[in-house]
């Protein structure tokens, strides 16, 4: 029989040191809920977390945790637990996996970090609608269910150029919530702590950054895949000092690798970008199948949505909302359309992959023609694949993976 | 030794396709086989097969390329294998010298590849995980109305008054069949629909540069399905010579680009030989 070829994923490192860093936040959050030391907040992922922290909130995101559901494959066995209280198999399964994972009363957490039992109870739900409305419902469901209050930020949509209207639209809202979370958290807001946890944000996002645009050189050090594994610090623990050191320590790491010339995947031969999510349960598979094709997805939408220039010391809470309103997914598609254009050149890149995520509308980009238009602007051919972030039942691997070998040969024999 | 010859084998979903060509790019022996559950067996009868009829034994192969689902279960190719819309393209580039589109209907699957002037794939789709459109769908049709597969192009021609079918799914399809079949509408008439469904879906899956080309099995069995196509694009469809064999073709045609002939004469394990 044909042998099928193996790649082998090469080992970042500095992972030791982010898993360090991940258990002693899951660890403190742990604590924080238990003991009741800190008050704890649940934060939609580009939802104020910076506010929260300068409250003393210990900041538990959920959305990083149906990441992990996905990441562990448990999503598929828990996301019909939500579907029969009536969460439609359509909707987010983010949403639908995390509301699954708390009526079985299971936790990846559990397996991964000895002595939790359970994601920490909340005492306050707050929510950023920039990502998407199901975020909304998805604190809705814990408010009714836990009895703590769910507040946020209903953040315009298809914002071309974020302008001071929107931002003191945004400014106001994030002002609004601080009364609520002072009487929760039992303190009144330091403006120096918030001042403080801005600017350790945009030093992460800085860093962060830098440590995506190693990919600009040939062979790339790093990919997409492994991306979305090392985005969790600037995920969770944005406006923090581990988040700084850790992705000091990242970037030090691949700048030796572009010294010394060793790419993420051997013999690159084609350079890849990768729009939309991630499918969690499968970066394995997919990792290896490129590597196998000599291609590296080395840049993305969604890993560069951590990125945050606008967070300014002397302005916390305006440059908050003009950050979070810059997000990727708030603008319009023109907008969309001249951001992948410029990555496009500025990652010289040879090929574009959506991926039409059926749970997650607002992170596929590939349904109302963007993807032809940027390719009758640009000549980089592009492919559509249909999955999902969390939901592998709506994969088909087979056709995955013939759509990727055949756009990958497309783009060889292009040359 | 006789003139070495290259070979193409399609290990498609539903059924198996092999091609030999000679140098000079002609068809010299092909087979069609069910896919069945062992994939090497099949590929195996269907190679010896189409090597008889191309007057040649294995040690006659220069070198083969194997292409389709079951592309990696072939156990006597060492040779690379190649995706069928790799394959499809290939074949396409051959055979036309101007700008086309080629719509494949398989049997889990439809693609719509479309080649520019100079033969280069320019883009290529296809559909997404459902099976409507698709020859699983006109077989599972075939079952519910009882009727042989081969005896649907028949059926359909006969159609005075055809039958609409609004649904993209298969089994919601199945309903509509039976809804209408209740309400007393003529079999041809329904099996009319049915074609109508499978081309107005492959139809609608992208747009189409310069002619349109179908091939795949479906087709092969249905040419009724072409005529109806050409009728909706507005321009007379391309039914070319062997469509259920484009991909096995286009990877022989692969095998025949390969300059280095390590091919599968070497390699062939004793158990092999017949299927």
């Amino acid at each position: 029989m044909a042998e099928e070829k193996k790649a082998t994923r090469k080992k970042i490192h500095a992972a030791d040191l982010m898993n360090k860093i991940m258990a002693d936040y899951f660890y403190g959050l742990n604590e924080a809920a238990t003991t009741g030391k800190r008050k704890v907040a649940w934060c939609t992922s580009v939802g104020p977390a910076e506010l929260l922290q300068a409250l003393g909130f210990a900041v538990h995101f959920p959305e990083n945790h149906a990441a992990m559901l996905g990441a562990t494959r448990t999503s598929t066995d828990l996301i019909p637990a939500a579907n029969a209280i009536g969460y439609s198999p359509d909707i987010c399964s983010y949403l639908t996996a995390d509301i699954g994972a708390y009526l079985k009363g299971f936790t990846p957490l559990a397996k991964a970090y000895p002595g939790i039992q359970s994601v920490p109870k909340p005492d306050v739900l707050v929510y950023n609608t920039n990502q998407c409305r199901d975020v909304q419902d998805w604190m809705a469901w814990y408010s009714r269910k836990l009895g703590v209050p769910s507040i946020g930020v209903t953040s315009p949509k298809n914002v071309d150029e974020v302008t001071d209207a929107h931002i003191d639209d945004v400014t106001r809202q994030i002002e609004a919530l601080i009364p609520t979370l002072e009487g929760i958290a039992g303190v009144k807001l330091d403006m120096d702590r918030l001042r403080e946890a801005a600017s350790l944000a945009r030093e992460c996002t800085e860093l962060w950054k830098q440590v995506l645009e190693t990919a600009i050189a040939s062979p790339s050090p790093i990919t997409f895949f492994d991306e979305t594994i090392h985005m969790a610090p600037a995920v969770v623990l944005r406006g923090t000092q581990q988040a700084i050191d850790y992705y000091k320590v990242l970037l030090a790491e691949l700048e030796q690798r572009i010294r010394d010339g060793v790419g993420a995947v051997d013999g690159e031969s084609s350079r890849i970008y990768w729009e939309g999510m991630p499918v969690w349960g499968r970066l394995r598979q997919h990792s290896e199948l490129f590597a196998n094709l000599k291609s590296t997805v080395l840049a993305s939408t969604y890993c560069s949505s951590w990125i945050f220039p606008s967070f300014d010391w002397n302005d916390p809470i305006r440059s908050m909302a003009k950050a979070y309103l810059e997000l990727f997914i708030v603008r319009s598609d023109r907008y969309k359309e001249k951001y992948i254009k410029g990555m496009i050149e500025k990652f010289r890149i040879d090929g574009i992959i959506y991926h039409d995520a059926k749970t997650c509308p607002y992170n596929s980009n590939s349904r109302y023609g963007l993807p032809g238009r940027v390719e009758a602007d640009t000549g980089i051919p592009s492919l559509v694949i249909s999955g999902d972030l969390n939901d592998l039942r709506l994969i088909s691997d087979e056709q995955t993976k013939t759509n990727i070998e055949a756009f990958i040969e497309q783009i060889a024999e292009g040359r | 030794m006789s003139t070495p010859v290259f070979v193409g084998l399609d290990i498609g979903s539903s059924r198996t396709k092999v091609a030999v060509i000679g140098a000079d790019r002609q068809v010299l022996g092909h087979a069609v086989r069910k896919s069945g559950t062992d994939f090497s067996a099949t590929a195996a009868a269907c190679l010896d097969e189409s090597l008889e009829m191309a007057g040649t034994r294995r040690d006659g192969i220069a070198h083969a390329v194997s292409t389709g689902y079951g592309r990696a279960n072939v156990g006597f190719v060492t040779a690379e294998s190649k995706t069928e819309i790799g394959c499809l393209s290939r074949w396409g580039r051959d055979r036309f010298h101007e700008a086309v589109t080629i719509i494949d209907i398989g049997g889990q699957d439809n693609k719509v590849i479309k080649l520019d002037g100079d033969g280069r794939r320019a883009s290529f789709k296809m559909n997404r995980k459902c099976a409507a459109g698709t020859g699983a769908f006109l077989e599972e049709m075939s079952l519910r109305l009882d009727i042989p597969l081969e005896a649907m192009d028949a059926l359909a021609r006969q159609s005075l008054e055809m039958v609409k079918l609004g649904s993209y799914c298969t089994v919601f399809s199945a309903t509509e069949v039976l809804e209408n079949i209740r309400h007393g509408k003529k079999v041809p008439d329904i099996v009319k629909g049915l074609f109508y469904s499978v081309v107005k879906r492959v139809l609608e899956m992208d747009s189409h540069a310069g002619r349109v080309v179908m091939t795949g099995g479906v087709v092969a069995h249905n040419p009724y399905i072409v005529e109806m196509a050409g009728e909706m694009v507005g321009q007379p469809v391309i039914l070319p010579e062997y469509p259920q064999l484009a991909g096995a073709i286009g990877a022989s045609l692969y095998a025949l680009d390969e300059t280095d002939p390590v091919g599968i004469r070497n390699n062939i394990p004793a158990g092999e030989t017949n299927g």
